[in-house]
């Protein structure tokens, strides 16, 4: 087996906030290999937005990260400045959420992916349009020339997706981490991106961590998933395994909560009750214990490790497993 | 059969974009019934949001009419449209902005009756106390706090009741649950159901998310650059789109199970700009039946049997 090219190890994340220290992140430990997809699946605020700021080396400055982030065999927590800024592009980049905050708007579309260009590859301001011109008709703009003229407001958010992703994909990274890529986009106009992002991830045997509250954008699209709650991975299986098989009750909750296209109408919809627990107050024991219809008094005494105890190929934290 | 609560006719909105008109809704006739839920779906810019406040007068319409319970919304003044409005209510996307930061809870969900001329305090609480028991949330607990303390999905809760305390007759959803998360969503979508039964209520339910769509609605009307597409009984329409539109947005909607494999070619493409709509069909751009004659000709609206209706020269079904 190969060397992962990715492998977080036990990375915490820690916030000084009014009410007392957050662990955003807590003791999260994953890998990906080349080539490969893995999808990382939570709620708002359950960390996964955290974890991958800590892969990125983004985070706040306040924030306090432990553990360690090796990338090709170095450790990023550890490495300069400097030395970060030449691995982001050509190693690790990124496509956010919002892609009209991601893209300055006072820039054109071409100015901003030349300058990538010429920075990371050293290329010359002709040959840098050339090529931003050609990356913008690989990622489905038509008329890419007339495009690297215009400014972000005069795209559509798919569009501007679309250019977010030139730009990331202009130095060839080896990691692509895409953190809700399409949530502010149509369905239609997700389906493209994702269909997009799946494309050139194969093409250029690119490792990828796919961000996303939707369990059905991790279905079709991913080789593995993460499924994070309260900071900490509570189940992690290859795709298919998971989907057939859930053993953490909080994932078989997220899926059963989505309304469904095969359910007649006015079906009432099984809700998780309750809300995620306090981060500034961690709870001793199992953190989705008090939404949990499986919980017991040990879920309250302590917590479940993240285990394979029957070597199935699936972990999940949970003392009573489904 | 009794006439519709809310019946829309030939409704057209126009907004002035530099000079030129941009028709956010053309031409658009639907109706809901009394006690009914019609999902309203259709992607970002076609019209739905527009329509639903054309409905409420927030917006005027520059054609068209708007009947409510028999009545012409389109022509009443301020003063008998205010009047109107506490039996018609909205309910937002963003719970947090849609609530007065700086405003208690109480406060909050009251001010609709204060508006109204409830000058009676002790009935006003108890009235906020009855709809926030009904809607989840405890009034001892809730009632003096400020928004900043609750979450989305509470937040959306305080919306419902506020819309609520007038007992209106309709309340129109404009993406109630998008911006909330995926277990907040079904409680939110659960307690819209529950308030519909308790309270007697008409719906008209605006969203992009055609599954969250279906879990609630009787009916369903798909729009497409400000034109209605396709209107139906949801179980037909769902299981036998006559509009290729409607069968592209049930195509791309991500199915959570791995053995399914994802549509592997969605069209490429956008909605054109409405600045600019196509001639004949407006979705002509995108479909993958078009024709000549989608060029050239308009497609009304058609009885297709069973209650649904499309506007397709070239359905997909002709049930």
């Amino acid at each position: 087996m190969s060397e992962p090219l990715l492998s977080i190890e036990n990375v915490a994340v820690e916030l000084p906030t009014p009410r007392g220290l957050l662990r955003a992140v807590d003791g999260v430990d994953l890998k990906v290999e080349a080539g490969r997809t893995l999808g990382v699946v939570g709620e708002s605020g359950c960390g996964k937005t955290m974890l991958s700021r800590a892969i990125l080396q983004l985070l706040p400055k306040r924030a306090a990260l432990t553990g360690r982030v090796m990338l090709g065999g170095r450790d990023l927590a550890r490495l300069p400045a400097e030395a970060l800024r030449k691995l982001r592009g050509p190693e690790l980049a990124v496509v956010f959420q919002d892609p009209m905050t991601s893209l300055n708007p006072v820039l054109t579309i071409g100015t901003q992916i030349v300058e990538t260009l010429q920075v990371h590859l050293g290329l010359s301001s002709i040959a840098a349009t050339k090529r931003g011109a050609e990356l913008l008709a690989a990622v489905g703009i038509p008329a890419p020339e007339q495009r690297l003229r215009q400014y972000p407001h005069q795209l559509s958010g798919g569009m501007r997706q679309r250019v977010a992703i030139a730009i990331a994909l202009s130095c060839e990274p080896k990691l692509l981490i895409a953190d809700e890529p399409t949530t502010a986009l149509d369905v239609t106009v997700q389906a493209q991106i994702l269909d997009l992002l799946a494309r050139e991830q194969q093409r250029r045997q690119m490792a990828m961590i796919l961000i996303t509250h939707d369990l059905g954008v991790v279905a079709g699209r991913t080789d593995e998933v993460a499924v994070m709650y309260a900071g900490r991975v509570v189940e992690r299986a290859p795709t298919r395994q998971l989907f057939a098989r859930m053993r953490m009750p909080y994932t078989e909750a997220l899926l059963a909560a989505i309304p469904k296209l095969d359910t007649p109408p006015h079906t009432p919809l099984p809700a998780i009750a309750g809300r995620p627990p306090d981060p500034t107050r961690p709870l001793p024991g199992c953190s989705f214990a008090p939404r949990c219809r499986y919980a017991d008094d040990a879920c309250e005494a302590a917590k479940p490790p993240l285990a394979d105890p029957e070597k199935a190929g699936g972990l999940y934290a949970c003392w009573h497993p489904l | 059969m009794s006439a519709p609560l809310l019946s829309v006719e030939n409704l057209t909105v126009e907004y002035a974009v530099g000079g030129r008109s941009l028709f956010a809704v053309s031409d658009v006739s639907l109706h809901v019934d009394r006690g009914e839920t019609l999902g309203l779906v259709g992607e970002s810019g076609c019209g739905k949001s527009t329509l639903g406040r054309a409905v409420l007068q927030l917006r005027k319409p520059t054609g068209g009419k708007v009947l409510f319970d028999g009545t012409e919304l389109t022509t009443l003044d301020a003063a008998a449209m205010r009047r109107m409005r506490k039996r018609l209510q909205l309910i937002f996307q963003d719970p947090i902005a849609s609530l007065n930061p700086r405003r208690r809870i109480g406060d909050i969900i009251a001010e609709p009756l204060i508006i109204v001329g409830v000058t009676d305090k002790a009935k006003r609480d108890a009235k906020v106390r009855e709809v926030m028991t009904a809607v989840g949330l405890d009034p001892d607990v809730a009632m003096d706090r400020l928004p900043h303390e609750f979450s989305g999905g509470q937040c959306q809760r305080i919306c419902i009741a506020r819309a609520l305390i007038l007992e209106p007759e309709l309340v129109i959803c404009d993406e109630p649950v998008s911006a909330l998360d995926v277990s907040i969503r079904a409680q939110i979508l659960n307690l819209l159901e529950e308030m519909k039964r308790r309270y007697g209520l008409t719906l008209l339910f605006i969203a992009h998310d055609l599954a969250v769509v279906k879990a609630v609605s009787d009916r369903i009307a798909v729009m497409y650059l400000g034109k209605l597409c396709e209107v139906g009984p949801t179980e037909t329409v769902f299981a036998r789109p006559a509009h290729p539109y409607t069968a592209l947005l049930l195509e791309a909607i991500p199915v959570p199970d791995p053995t399914v494999r994802p549509m592997a070619n969605i069209p490429i493409g956008e909605p054109p700009s409405p600045l600019a709509p196509p001639s004949g069909c407006r979705f002509r751009t995108r479909c993958p039946r078009a024709d000549a004659q989608c060029a050239a000709q308009v497609p009304e609206l058609r009885d297709t049997g069973g209650g649904r209706f499309a506007a397709c020269h070239h359905p997909l079904t002709n049930a």
